[in-house]
Formats: structure tokens, sequence, C-alpha cells
């Protein structure tokens, strides 16, 4: 009982600081407080990881039937629990300036954290829908929070309808493969979807259908319609948390359900996953080139990643989920590092995010510091050695040669070539000696405001953390290798 | 260590350039040229004390002509721990070959900086900090015997080459922008790199089948038996990706338009230092890690070569533009170091090292003169320009004397660089070289058309630009221009010295071809 408290504790603390904000926002309404709170419980959720990472290796922890905390949950944990303590560093400076209610922002994000720590310990197809939706809900709200935006309640409403279609879908798939079998443990539904295609219509059925459910949620192509449309309508630190820890909460129920050790009976599923990889790899870097807003961008940039990402789900072997574990890390601080940036020279007062691709145009000169780092993590992005990027597309490609699969090392390749030009793109405009072309309304007093604000530097100072980071990954990958090796399911 | 120092140095003066360039706008200037003459130094020191009569091992073995148990020697070895969790390591290794091409590189870099000394640029600070890093990719590429490693080096060329087209590039009047030739190059090398690192990953993992032994190292990927259909795969992977950056000519369709668009007279030059690595990566590499493979395909190889010759010949005759003309003179020297390569006679190869450093001097001289024109007249187009010998006296003469240079001219490097790739194909490939000596006739036709209609003639230019009367070489542009000169004449009247320091290389390298043709 003991050991499984002690294994619950980032869950358990994560929920106490859920409850303690919101008790404390009915008692007093203060932005800083309440966002010191939250930050404060989230890193003590943190910290209650730190013995069985740095101390002796607790093992698997089942509680109940319902949650396993094995060496992938903490690791999912602590990748979650720093992205979302690095998300909120972002919110206090970007809603100083809300004239509406700001304290809710972190409530959403606390109950979301719940959600993406009970996907990375889920064992049991209720967990996973208890994750998904505690996940994506106050997603809903955080996407349409700054309700005096337009697009933002569009936005909303757009993530509403389509995450609970895709819920659904995985819930009706869910509740198929049981009619068939039984059971609703994890192991079931790997199972299921090992034997997609060669068992039952009902089986194969169900299969794709929690298939269909987990691409939604990844944005693989063809499910990532919404992705750019809601990236756009959020605020920043909320389009942050979105393209890191939702998609993070998901890709480790994917990474568990295909890498379960449940030996494949049909090729159905990893036939389907490939295409899904391949799709979503060449549609999002192409859709990418032609975008000027950069949050569309970046959200086409995160389709066309997590295409790559989804390769490691199917390629068997250890080698394959050690590679998803250290691509993720790369993609997340470089992610975490982009939207900062950005939140950083943005405010919530106008209609429109510091997002116009020619707002950035001069930029490093203006903010040598903001375009140093953007261009840090945009090599990252582009997988250009010395940054963790290149050593995440060094371990996707590896596995992928090492598995033979010539098509998939094809797409990575040629997808990677288009996300260099895309990349390069905005830095080479970031370069440009010329300032913005199109006003951005208040740059320059936006500019100024950077400057001498506080809790402004706090963020400066977790950015070049970030930076920093990137590049010490990129020098000395053996540390990244060390981290990510908790990513291999025993 | 001192091989990381040749690495190091030039990092951090590029470093130290690019903050300098926060307050002043000659500091960066004095500190790249700096950093280069140290780094010059260096590698002069290295080429003058060291012992270059080892090598070679690392081929041999490969040939099966060394005793098994002889160690890969090298004249200057250094090893350090990287990424022990994928068997990759920081190795460097310095023969003949590469201190060759480190000189050359370093002495480009110094006369890149100085020939861009004068130029009004928004942020000498950034340019320099490209220039440099560059310039230690391209080092890193000539030092590196650990493949990831060497993929790095490889791919760290790439970044600051698309700032230096795209930020501080020229538009070709009538061409089209900075920016499309800049894209244009990423696509290409980023494209074919990321080949090459598949074709490396490939290998290490048909190494670490067959001996259970996960590396990158050069020494352990040397000898690697694997099937014959693999070893051509992985053959055709590290071909194609040098190809492109060679290049060789379906490949070929970035470099005139990078090199056109690289900003004026500085950084020309160190691009056209990269086609050189691409050379060196088949010596080094592509051969000699699938030693059968690659001769079955050399008589492709070399007829591509031919292709190269003759197609960049007729295409540079054709030419308004004279960076233009000069980029695809290139493709076709380059065509002569692809058949030296391939043919693999020693003869053959002595002539590619030759032509290695001769192109490099005599393109890079030609740049830079292109780069003073551009600077007096506004324009590198031909058909505005002519008469170019009336008001001026020195750059017509040494223009003139590069042209010559560039087309063959006995008692210059580049002659003896063809003439012995010429001579050695000839002995396993007549044909070829027959058809390849076509290309020094178009070489004379595209030299003296070049000559003829930027020289000769009555005076248009300054009549078409209302610029005051054109000023002739500084001392400075001089001095860079005169340097080049003695160093070609130097090469082309006594090359011994630059052969005896590549003798060990070609050797080993010979002997994997003779070795190599058991199947």
């Amino acid at each position: 009982m003991n050991a499984q408290v002690l294994a619950m504790l980032p869950l358990l603390i994560t929920t106490g600081t859920v409850v303690a904000v919101m008790i404390g926002i009915s008692i007093r309404r203060s932005h800083r407080v309440t966002a010191a709170l939250t930050m404060m419980g989230i890193s003590l959720a943190l910290a209650s990881l730190a013995p069985a990472w740095f101390g002796a290796d607790p093992g698997s922890v089942a509680v109940t039937g319902l949650i396993e905390i094995d060496g992938l949950a903490r690791f999912a944990m602590a990748m979650i629990l720093v992205t979302t303590l690095g998300v909120l560093m972002l919110c206090p400076a970007y809603f100083e300036s809300y004239r509406d209610h700001r304290e809710e922002l972190y409530l959403l994000l606390g109950v979301a954290t719940v959600g993406a720590l009970t996907l990375a310990a889920a064992n049991h197809a209720a967990t996973i829908l208890l994750g998904l939706e505690l996940l994506s809900l106050p997603m809903v709200g955080g996407v349409a929070y700054t309700i005096d935006r337009t697009r933002s309640i569009e936005g909303g409403i757009k993530y509403l309808v389509l995450s609970a279609a895709a819920t659904a879908t995985l819930l009706f798939g869910v509740a198929l493969i049981y009619a068939e079998l039984g059971r609703l443990d994890l192991n079931a539904l790997a199972t299921a979807l090992a034997s997609a295609g060669s068992g039952s219509l009902l089986v194969t059925t169900g299969a794709l259908m929690i298939m269909a459910g987990i691409a939604f949620k990844l944005s693989l192509v063809p499910f990532h319609q919404w992705t750019a449309d809601v990236y756009e309508a959020a605020p920043l630190p909320v389009t942050a948390y979105l393209s890191t820890v939702v998609k993070l909460g998901a890709f480790v129920v994917a990474l568990r359900l295909l890498h379960s050790g449940v030996a494949s009976a049909s090729p159905l599923i990893p036939t389907v996953v490939f295409a899904l990889a391949l799709a979503s790899m060449l549609v999002g870097s192409l859709l990418a080139i032609n975008q000027t807003n950069l949050k569309r961008l970046l959200a086409y940039s995160s389709i066309a990643n997590f295409g790559f990402l989804a390769i490691t789900l199917v390629l068997p072997g250890d080698e394959a989920a050690r590679a998803a574990g250290v691509y993720l890390i790369g993609y997340i601080i470089a992610s975490l590092g982009m939207f900062g940036v950005m939140t950083l020279l943005s405010s919530p007062l106008g209609q429109l995010d510091f997002e116009n691709l020619e707002q950035y145009r001069g930029l490093f000169r203006r903010q040598p510091f903001a375009a140093a780092v953007l261009i840090t993590m945009l090599l990252s992005l582009a997988g250009i050695p010395l940054t963790a990027g290149f050593i995440g597309k060094l371990v996707i490609l590896t596995v992928a040669v090492q598995a033979a699969h010539w098509w998939l090392v094809g797409g990575v390749v040629l997808a990677s070539a288009i996300g260099v030009f895309y990349y390069l793109r905005i830095i080479s405009v970031m370069l440009d000696g010329r300032g913005p072309e199109v006003d951005g309304g208040d740059t320059d007093a936006r500019d100024e405001a950077v400057v001498g604000n506080w809790l402004r530097t706090i963020n400066a100072v977790m950015l070049l953390v970030l930076a920093i980071t990137t590049i010490w990954f990129g020098v000395f990958p053996e540390s990244l290798f060390t981290i990510a090796r908790q990513t291999v399911l025993p | 260590m001192t091989l990381v120092w040749l690495i190091l140095i030039p990092l951090l003066g590029g470093a130290m350039s690019w903050q300098s360039g926060r307050w002043s706008s000659v500091a960066p200037r004095w500190l790249a040229l700096l950093t280069l003459l140290i780094g010059l130094g260096l590698s002069l020191w290295l080429w003058l004390t060291q012992d270059f009569s080892l090598t070679g091992a690392g081929f041999a073995a490969a040939a099966d002509s060394a005793p098994a148990d002889a160690v890969p020697q090298w004249t200057l070895e250094y090893r350090a721990q990287w990424i022990p969790a994928i068997g990759a390591s920081f190795h460097l290794g310095l023969d003949g070959l590469s201190i060759l091409m480190i000189v050359l590189a370093n002495l480009l870099g110094v006369l890149a900086v100085a020939s861009a000394w004068r130029d009004t640029d928004a942020d000498p600070g950034f340019f320099h900090l490209n220039l440099l890093w560059n310039l230690v990719g391209v080092i890193g590429v000539f030092l590196a015997l650990d493949l990831l490693l060497f993929f790095f080096f490889w791919e760290m060329m790439l970044v600051p080459m698309y700032f230096l087209i795209a930020l501080r590039g020229y538009n070709p009047p009538g061409g089209k922008s900075r920016q499309h030739a800049a894209v244009k190059f990423v696509i290409y090398t980023q494209a074919s790199g990321l080949l090459l690192l598949v074709s490396i990953l490939g290998l290490v993992f048909v190494h670490s089948q067959s001996t259970g032994l996960l590396s990158f190292d050069y020494h352990d990927l040397l000898d690697t038996p694997m099937e014959a259909s693999v070893e051509w795969f992985l053959m055709l992977g590290f071909f194609i990706a040098f190809a492109v950056k060679m290049p060789m000519v379906p490949l070929h369709g970035w470099l005139p338009d990078a090199h056109a668009s690289a900003p004026a007279s500085g950084a020309a030059d160190v691009a056209g230092l990269l086609l050189k690595t691409a050379a060196y990566g088949l010596l080094r590499f592509g051969i000699p890690l699938f030693p059968n493979a690659s001769l079955e395909i050399a008589p492709v190889a070399m007829w591509m070569g031919v292709a190269g010759v003759v197609y960049g010949a007729v295409v540079a005759f054709s030419q308004a533009d004279i960076k233009r003309l000069i980029a695809y003179t290139g493709i076709s020297h380059m065509g002569f170091v692809l058949i030296g390569i391939y043919a693999g006679t020693e003869q053959a190869l002595i002539g590619v090292v030759v032509q290695m450093i001769a192109h490099g001097l005599s393109a890079a001289a030609l740049f830079i003169l292109c780069g003073e024109i551009h600077e007096r007249y506004g324009t590198r187009d031909m058909r505005q320009l002519g008469g170019l010998s009336t008001p001026m006296s020195n750059l017509p003469r040494l223009f003139m004397f590069f042209a010559l240079a560039t087309l063959g001219l006995p008692g210059l490097g580049n002659f003896v660089g063809e003439f012995l790739i010429l001579s050695g194909a000839f002995s396993v490939a007549p044909l070829i070289a027959i058809t390849a000596s076509v290309g020094l006739i178009l070489s004379v036709l595209y030299s003296l058309i070049m000559v003829q209609r930027t020289l000769h003639g009555p005076l248009r230019a300054s009549t078409n630009n209302p610029s005051p009367s054109p000023v002739d070489l500084s001392w400075r542009e001089l001095t860079i221009v005169v340097s080049l000169l003695i160093l070609l004449v130097g090469l082309g009247l006594y090359p011994q010295p630059v052969i005896d320091t590549a003798s060990a290389s070609i050797h080993a390298f010979d002997a994997l071809y003779a070795g190599g043709v058991s199947p």
C-alpha cells in the first residue's frame, strides 16, 4: 500500500494542487498567488518523482488494475510535469495584462495535467478514457480562454466538437473489443490491436476505431485538420501546452498499446500506422511551406514531427521505444522554446498574438536574445547537428534503417529536407536587416515592454535554459540516451 | 590535440568575431583574419614539421595487402569518447591528403576575409561568423575519422553557407533571387546529406550484424564483410551524396545559382572549396569502404566525369554572367577530378590532388577578380562589359593570367593536374581519356571568349554606368591575387612538395584498386 501511494504521489499531489488552487481562487482572486500556488504544486509533484529517479528503481508498481506506474510512466510523468511547469512559467507574464478573469486558466491547466498524468500511467480502458477526457475538456476552455478574440470561441468549439467525436470513436472501439474479448485492460486492447485484421470483424473494427481516436489526438494525417485552426485560435501558452503535454499524453498511450510485447498476428495495424506516419510527415511538411502565420506553421510542423514519431510506434524492439523518448525530449524542448519566445513577444490584448511571419522580420537586430533562442529551436526542429533535434532524427533514422523500412526512411529524408527549407525561411526572415513590412500593431511598444518586466525576465531565463539544454543534448547526447532509456517497456 | 585546435580556432574565432560586430565594424574583420592566419600558420607548421609517410594502413588493410595485425597509422590522431551509446567517438586523423586540403581551406579563408575587407556590409560580424563556421565544417570534414562525426561536419557546412547566400548574396539581374538559390542549395544538399546519413547507418548495421560491434569508426568499418548487393546499394548512397556536392552532371542544378548568388568577392571562393569536400569524401570514405562495388561503378563514374567535363565547358561557353561562367568551369574541372579518382592509377590520383588545389586557387582568383569588376562597374554581365583593358592595367592582366590558368596553360598548376589525370586514365580507359581531352579544347574556347568579351573591344561599361573613373586594383587586392598567382605558378613548375606529401595516401589508395580487382 505504502509503495502504491508513493508511486501515485505525482498524480495525488497534482490533484491536490488543483483543489487547493480552486479553493484559493474562491477565497481571494489574485493572479500571482494563483500562479505561484500552481507552480509550487507542480514542482512538488515533480520532486516526488525524485526518489524513484535517483534512488533505487522501484520497478513497476500496480495500483489496482487501473493504473500501473513503471519506468515509462515515470518518464512520461517527469516530462509532463516539467513541460507543464514551463508552460505555467509563461502564463503570468502573458496574462498579467489580460483584463478578464486570469486565475481560472491555472485551474484548467492543472486539471489537464492530472489527465495527462493519468494517461501516462493508464493500464485500463477506463483510465485511458478518463485521462483523455480530463486532458481534452479543460483544453476547450483553454483554447477559448481569451473570449474577446473572435477566433478563440470558434477554435474552442471546433476543438470541443472534434475532440468529443474522437473520444467517442475511441470509446466505441473499446466497446466493440469488449463485446468480443470481454476484457477492458490494456493488455486486451493491445491484443486486439495485434490481432486486428485476422480475427473477428468486431475486433478489427474496434482496433481501427481506437487507432483513429489516437491519431486524432496526435493529429496524424488524415485526422489533422483541426490542428492548425485550433493552434491559431488558442492563446499562445495554451498552444504551447497543446503541442507538448496533450500530444505527450496521447503518445504514451499509443506507445503502451503498440509496444506491449503482444506478438502481432496480422500486419493490418502496423500498415495503418506506417501509412499514417508517412502521410503525416509528408503532408505536414508540404503544408507548412506556404504558411505565413507562425502558429499555423508550427501546427503543421508538429504534424510532421509526430509523423516521424509514429514510426517508432510500430517498429519493434527496445531501440524504437528509446528512439521515441529521445525524439520526444528534443521535440518538446524545441516546441516549448518556440512558443515560449512567441509568448514573450505577445500579449493577450489585441486580436492577434505575435504570430505573423512578417513581424519577425529583422527580429535579430531588435531583439537578439529572443531571436537567438528561436534560431536554436528552429535548427533543432530542422534536425541540424549540434542540437537535440538532430539526435532525435538520427535515432529515428537508425531504427528505420535497422528495420529496413526503406519507404519510411525515404519519407523521413524527404520530409526533413522540406523541413530544413521552411525552418530556415523563418530564420532568414529574422536575420533580415530590414524592419517589419507589416506593422503588427504596437510592435515597438511591445518590444519595450519586454525589457524591464521581471516576470518576463523569469521567462527569458527559462528560455535560455531550454536553448542551452538543446545544444547540450546535441553535443553530448549520452545523457539524452540515458534519460530516454526509461521509455523501454519491460 | 593539435587537430582539435585546427577546428576550435575558427570556431572560437567565429563566435568572437560575431560578438565583436556589436560594437565595431572593423573588429570582426581583424578577428576573422587573425583567426584564419593562426589556423593557416598552424596547418603550415604541421605540414612542414610532421612526417606524412604514414597513412594508408587503413586503405591497405581494405585491399588485403597489409598484414592482418596492422594498426592503421595516421600522422596525427586524436580520439575521445563522444556517444558510447551508439558507438560514435570524436576521432580525428591527419595524413598527407588532409593536410593539403586543410592548408588550402585556411588559405582560401584568409583570402576570402581579405577580399571582403571593404564590403559595405550591414553586419560584418554575422558574415564572418558564417564564413568561419563554414570553414570549421570544411576542416572537420577533412579530419573526421568517425562517420557520424564526418556527417556532423558535413552538415555544418550547410547552414552557414545558406546564410551567406540568402542574406549576404546577390540577386543576379534577370536571374532568380538569391533566396531561390539558397533554398535550392539547401534542398539539394540536405536531401543528399540525409541520404549519406542513411547509408552510413546502413553500413553501421551491416557491420554490427556481422561482428556484433556497433561502431561508427572508420577503422572498424573498413573491411566490413557484406553481400555484394548490400555493398552496391550502400556505395550508391555514398556516391550519390558526394555526387550532388561535387557536382556530377545530372545533379549539378544547385551549383551555378549558388555560386552566382554567393556574396561578392569573399565567400565565393569558399563556396568553391565545398566542392573539394566531395572529392575528398569519395577518396577517404566512398571508395575504401566499398572497394568492390566502387570498381564496378568506376566506368560509369568516369563517363559521368566526361559528361561533366564536356557539359560544364559547353554551358560555360554560353553564359553571359562571368560568375556563372566560372561556376560552370568548376563543373568541368571537377569532372576531371572524378575521372581521376575512378581511374585509380597512381598518376591519375596525383593529378587529382594537384587539380583540386590548382582549381581551388585559380577559381578563387577568378571569383575575387570578378567581384572586383562587379564592385567597379556594378555588373558582371559580359554583354555590358568590354574593353576593361583600356582604363586599368593590373586587373586585366591578372584576369587574363587566371583565364589562361583555367584553360590549362602548361607551366601552371591546372595543366599539371589535368595532364596527369588524362595520362593516368589513358592506361586504364583510353576511350574515356581521349573523350575527356575534348574538354581541354573547349576550355580554351570559354576562357578566351571570357577574356575577349570582358577585356577587349571598346570600353562600354563606363558609358552605361556613371560611376567615377575606375581605380585599378589597390595594394590589398593586388597582394591577394598576386599571392594566388605565385602559388599557381609554383604548383605548375614544382609540384613535387605537394606530390610528396600526398604520396603515402595515394599509394595506399592505388593499392586498394590493385588489390580490389579480385571478385
